[in-house]
């Protein structure tokens, strides 16, 4: 049965105020346009949860979406701070859940193995430990020595950018696989965004790339460069230009909600986006094809 | 052959990589120092990314820690999960890069917060993948400019553990990796003694004790074998300028 819609859609009936978002992605297939879906669409009050906030969660946070932020490393990559982020954190205004990257990923993978929660060596830096309540101690019953728990993360909603998938769900990553797969088996439902939607037989001819599987997807959007200013490996690269240019916007509240007013509010969808951004970043993020040398599954 | 802070900071830590070592990488200057060990002494050396790239051989210069370079063309790429589970906490890593806000006298690193974890004054980014990259990699360094305020007596929160307050602290707590071997600055080089207290252990060439005391916020020791560090060579600095960096990004 198929599952495409539109991404506006999927937000509308599978993101509701509240809700804990995951929009998956370590630097790779971030699903910016999913995010700025969601500040169109008005969401508010949500926990977002993402290892590294990125840009994106940023934006969310600068357009009033958000009440807590669940998270590891909460910089811009490569640039220096999130600044709407830090601001709010340093005001109090935004609450904090706080892992390292290990942590906040072994949430998920307890998550995604329906486990209540996964214990990790200990590490002596205790004072993080010591600021989450949600960061505890077991016993391991074998050695008797103890180990760092930290509770299973299921999202309400993980929103995964993927290369292809085909209209049921089925779908394939490649380059950095980041956390994308935990989240999905950890969520709650999961919408799913794809640079282009493939027929069924185009994901058999290569499973062992099948990285989620229909049946635990909620939607499919096709929607192509969902991951700008973030990249998709093999489509499009990473705009680093505009992660130092949104260090300059974000100094000043009136030019980011300028930004939003221009690029999120004043535009329909990704398409419109992505046409808005011209020739000139369209070349600037082409790349060169370079393939994999094929395998052969055998025919039997 | 002048050379800039920076350059004099990778090379440097470039110099203390083995061959066939297998390096967790962080962008920047950890990057600049594996690339060139590699091109230099080190050509077996394995760069391991958080991201979850194994073996990468970036055919540009990175400006994230999950750029696209960084997986054409690399031995592996697996998840974030089993990067830090098969990778690091089972051992399989040599070296581990640092760096954050604050290093204290025992090499305690903070890049979390300055102030009240609950009001802080300052929000840092945060632990990324330091917390457990100091406790389980064998060894890790550290990179970064000698400056007063980087260096306090202690830091204001542990993102990652150093030798704690002391050697023996860090060997009770029972984590597997070494602790901190080495903090690279643009003045010289210091480096844990018996106790796991962070002495001066080298000067970079023209620099004076007094220099590098003065920027250190605790009363910092001298190793009695002090050290003077050899001066950045023509064919390191050409390969970073070069093939590196050209455009200056990080070695200016």
């Amino acid at each position: 049965m198929t599952k495409l819609c539109s991404l506006a859609e999927a937000v509308s009936q599978h993101v509701h105020d509240g809700d804990c978002v995951y929009a998956a992605g370590f630097t790779h297939l971030i699903p910016f346009a999913a995010g700025h879906e969601m500040i169109r669409q008005g969401r508010k009050n949500l926990t977002l949860a993402r290892a590294t906030p990125d840009l994106i969660y940023d934006q969310m946070v600068a357009a009033g979406c958000a009440r807590k932020i669940i998270f590891s490393y909460m910089g811009n990559p490569g640039v220096g701070s999130l600044r709407i982020l830090r601001t709010e954190v340093e005001a109090g205004r935004l609450e904090v859940d706080e892992y390292s990257h290990f942590g906040m990923i072994t949430r998920l993978q307890a998550g995604a193995s329906g486990l209540p929660f996964l214990p990790m060596n200990p590490t002596a830096a205790v004072d993080l430990e010591q600021s989450n309540p949600n960061i505890r101690r077991v016993i391991d019953p074998y050695s008797g020595r103890e180990l760092i728990a930290v509770p299973a993360l299921h999202p309400d909603v993980a929103i995964i950018h993927v290369q292809r998938a085909d209209v049921n769900g089925n779908a394939q990553i490649w380059g950095i696989l980041g956390e994308q797969k935990e989240v999905a088996f950890a969520a709650r439902k999961v919408i799913l965004t794809a640079e282009e939607i493939v027929e069924e037989d185009v994901i058999r001819s290569d499973p062992n790339r099948t990285m989620i599987p229909g049946f635990i997807v909620s939607a499919v959007c096709h929607v192509p460069y969902c991951a700008h200013p973030s990249y998709t490996q093999g489509y499009y690269d990473r705009d680093n230009a505009f992660y130092l240019e949104w260090d300059k916007i974000s100094e000043s509240p009136d030019a980011v909600q300028a930004w939003l007013q221009e690029w999120v509010y004043g535009v329909r969808d990704s398409l419109e986006y992505w046409d808005k951004l011209g020739a000139e970043v369209h070349n600037r993020l082409k790349v060169n094809p370079r393939l994999a040398s094929p395998v052969n599954y055998g025919d039997y | 052959m002048e050379h800039t802070a920076s350059e004099l900071m990778t090379v440097n830590a470039a110099r203390l990589l083995r061959d066939g070592d297998v390096v967790f990488v962080g962008v920047g200057l950890p990057n600049l120092a594996c690339n060139l060990a590699r091109r230099t002494h080190a050509p077996n050396l394995v760069m391991i990314y958080e991201a979850g790239v194994i073996g990468a051989r970036p055919a540009r210069l990175p400006l994230s820690i999950g750029d696209p370079t960084l997986v054409s063309g690399a031995l592996s790429v697996c998840s974030m999960y089993d990067i830090f589970t098969l990778y690091l906490q089972r051992g399989n890593v040599d070296v581990g890069f640092l760096g954050g806000a604050q290093i204290d006298k025992f090499g305690n690193i903070n890049a979390t917060v300055i102030g009240p974890y609950d009001h802080p004054k300052v929000r840092l980014p945060g632990s990324g993948g330091s917390q457990e990259i100091a406790a389980w990699a064998n060894r890790c360094y550290i990179i970064t400019p000698h400056q007063k305020r980087r260096f306090p007596e202690k830091v204001d929160f542990r993102t990652s553990a150093g030798f704690l307050s002391g050697k023996t602290e860090r060997q009770v707590a029972g984590v597997r990796g070494g602790g901190p071997q080495a903090v690279v600055t643009d003045l010289g080089i210091l480096e844990p003694d018996e106790n796991g207290e962070l002495i001066l252990t080298a000067l970079h060439p023209g620099v004076a004790v007094e220099q590098a005391v003065a920027n250190t916020g605790w009363a910092l020791r001298v190793s009695d074998q002090l050290k003077i560090t050899e001066l950045p060579g023509e064919e390191e600095l050409r390969i970073l300028r070069e093939e590196l960096d050209p455009t200056g990004i990080y070695i200016k």
